[in-house]
């Protein structure tokens, strides 16, 4: 262990592999650990459920029919996919604003302020209102991962666009470029990597806006799934769900880093 | 190889700590009680704030911590063994703790809402109106009982009408301002705040049936089989404020002034939700009620709606599962699996005047 805090390190391959899946394996550890020690006072048990329950209510989620004939596993997925994709659709709108904002004072001085302001506001916190306004159906829950989402993005493109030099711009003009080529074909292309990445880092806000949103009123969804069958303790789905909603976000990150790389493969050299 | 075994060690003391920590509880003087807010459970804060329920927890020589939770909160936390009693319905009672295999003992059957849960509708006539519309209420808690025995009793499936899960927050304002919603169910005081509004009428509430929906002061049975104090403590300051409250004049106007604060309520808003409670106010009534054969028939419309609803455990092979005890020894259900006890044993006790009086 003396080289553990050596700059110059140099772990071996196994070494780098226990390393990672050591912390992974301790948590799996201590939940079995903690799951058996409740199922040997209460075999009942269904805070911390087995392996077996926790394979029992995938099962049950997933490839069995419910009460009302639903495969609800697949069924509030793509309802929750649906909220989540519409809502990310219009926060990408919040790039070319951005963009404007960077370039263009008037743009600038119309949106840059009450985007900072709104920006500030804890989403949450105004949801009763959203329902007012939105109703209870979907409006409403993609809304409010748009307020939660969206002026964080514009504000990021703001300050990405405001990083561009000044000359290349001067130089575009002297070539002859138009405003609007500047803005959106010298610009926008130069930050939109940044700008994925941007949005990636902002995925875990977006599925909390919408587990918030879903909870609160729904008829399916993976939020709203979890609170219901929280209504009788079931565990085993709730675990379930949530290592299903981790691993979704995990794989949309991890596709759009992947989009980086490829298409972007000139960024930060 | 010395990095391995300190790893080893770690690894070992992580899991010794893990293990021991449910068995830290045992043998103890100190005792949690849950308690949330609704009309028929605001004497437990009352009992809490003037300092009743420590007065009564001293003569037992013992100390009851008590935590004011959100209401499914306060459940989980009592199934995870977190606090030792808390406030619930007898469908919660059976659906999370007792079918979660923790052998709970009713120790206060403090009232029954005879009216403070209600479908109130827009432009509806009756329950048969409902068909095909979309009714919001919290999903799976008593109001989708109460609808579910509205539907019952008019003949309507439950599958003929679409649900929608609204958070109990949300439920009031939102119903009011979307003109397009056109059924609720919920309770008070939502249930008042909705019903003032103009349009809106009330079909259906808990007063159809009463005795379906009670409110209890629950607690672990095994903690209880251990210490009998702290039942005995509780038992004794629950029936102390329903003294009081039940008192004419203005000294109960006191008590229940300080309830409605409590509730973010006012005084007479307070009185009108209690209207709709049918109390318990002595230990006599609550024994008579829990003694007879109608909470028994009553329990049986809960279970079978537990179970139809998927509530007993979702692969439950029939309503029967989890066994409910009475005081006369009967027996609801499996009686191998007895999870749900009503228990007058420390009612009893406060009736014939044995609990300690200094």
């Amino acid at each position: 262990m003396k080289h553990f805090f050596r700059t110059d390190a140099q772990p071996s391959v196994a070494t780098r592999c226990v390393l990672s899946t050591l912390l992974f394996a301790l948590l799996i550890a201590g939940y079995l650990i903690g799951s058996y020690s409740r199922h040997l006072e209460n075999p009942h048990d269904n805070v911390m459920p087995t392996l077996s329950q926790m394979l029992d209510g995938v099962k049950r989620s997933a490839f069995e029919r419910d009460r009302n004939g639903d495969l609800r596993l697949w069924l509030d997925t793509f309802a929750s996919a649906c909220r989540f994709g519409m809502a990310l659709g219009v926060i990408g709108l919040a790039i070319p604003l951005g963009v404007g904002m960077g370039l263009f004072p008037y743009v600038e001085a119309l949106f840059y302020r009450f985007l900072v302001f709104f920006d500030k506001i804890p989403a949450l916190s105004v949801l009763p209102i959203l329902f007012i306004i939105f109703g209870l159906d979907e409006l409403s829950k993609i809304a409010l991962i748009i307020i939660g989402v969206f002026p964080t993005v514009a504000l990021e493109a703001y300050l990405r666009a405001k990083t561009i030099p000044q000359e290349q711009i001067h130089k575009a003009h002297t070539l002859g470029a138009s405003e609007h080529e500047i803005a959106y074909r010298i610009v926008l292309p130069q930050i939109f990597p940044k700008m994925l990445d941007t949005i990636r880092l902002n995925l875990k806000a977006a599925m909390l806006l919408l587990i918030a949103g879903e909870s609160l009123a729904a008829t399916v969804g993976l939020g709203y799934r979890i609170f219901v069958v929280r209504r009788y303790v079931a565990m085993d789905i709730i675990i379930p769900y949530v290592l299903w909603m981790t691993i979704l976000l995990f794989l949309t990150d991890w596709c759009i880093q992947w989009v980086i790389r490829r298409r972007y493969a000139w960024l930060d050299k | 190889m010395p990095r391995f075994r300190s790893l080893v060690a770690a690894l070992m003391v992580a899991g010794l700590v893990v293990t021991a920590l449910p068995h830290l509880a045992l043998a103890r003087d100190k005792f949690t009680l849950a308690i949330s807010i609704y009309a028929g459970w605001m004497p437990w804060y009352y009992a809490k704030d003037q300092g009743i329920l420590k007065k009564w927890a001293e003569r037992y020589k013992i100390a009851i911590d008590v935590v004011e939770m959100d209401y499914i909160p306060s459940i989980e936390a009592y199934v995870a063994g977190k606090v030792d009693a808390a406030v619930m319905t007898n469908m919660e009672a059976l659906d999370m703790p007792a079918r979660s295999g923790i052998d709970t003992s009713v120790l206060i059957v403090g009232d029954y809402s005879n009216g403070n849960d209600a479908l109130l509708v827009r432009g509806i006539a009756d329950v048969k109106g409902l068909k095909g519309t979309a009714v919001s209420l919290v999903e799976l808690s008593v109001s989708h009982y109460l609808l579910a025995r509205a539907l019952e009793m008019h003949g309507v499936k439950e599958s003929e009408l679409k649900v929608v899960n609204t958070s109990d927050s949300d439920i009031g304002p939102a119903f009011i301002a979307n003109k397009s919603q056109k059924a609720v169910v919920t309770w008070n005081p939502m249930v008042m705040t909705i019903e003032q509004t103009p349009g809106v009428s009330k079909i259906f509430d808990s007063s159809k049936i009463p005795g379906e929906i009670l409110d209890l002061l629950v607690a672990n049975t095994k903690v209880l089989n251990e210490d009998a104090r702290f039942a005995e403590a509780l038992v004794g300051a629950w029936y102390e404020v329903m003294g009081l409250m039940s008192q004419r004049g203005p000294d109960a106007d006191k008590v229940l002034t300080a309830m409605a604060q409590r509730s973010n309520a006012s005084l007479n808003e307070y009185k009108a939700q209690l209207r709709t409670t049918a109390m318990f106010w002595t230990p006599e009534a609550a024994i008579d009620y829990t003694r007879g054969t109608e909470i028994k028939e009553k329990m049986d419309f809960v279970r079978n709606f537990c179970f139809k609803h998927g509530l007993l455990g979702e692969n439950a092979s029939s309503v029967d599962v989890v066994g409910i005890s009475y005081p006369d020894g009967t027996i609801q259900g499996d009686s191998r699996n007895v999870k749900l006890r009503f228990d007058t044993r420390v009612m009893e006790k406060a009736r014939t005047g044995q609990l300690r009086q200094n």
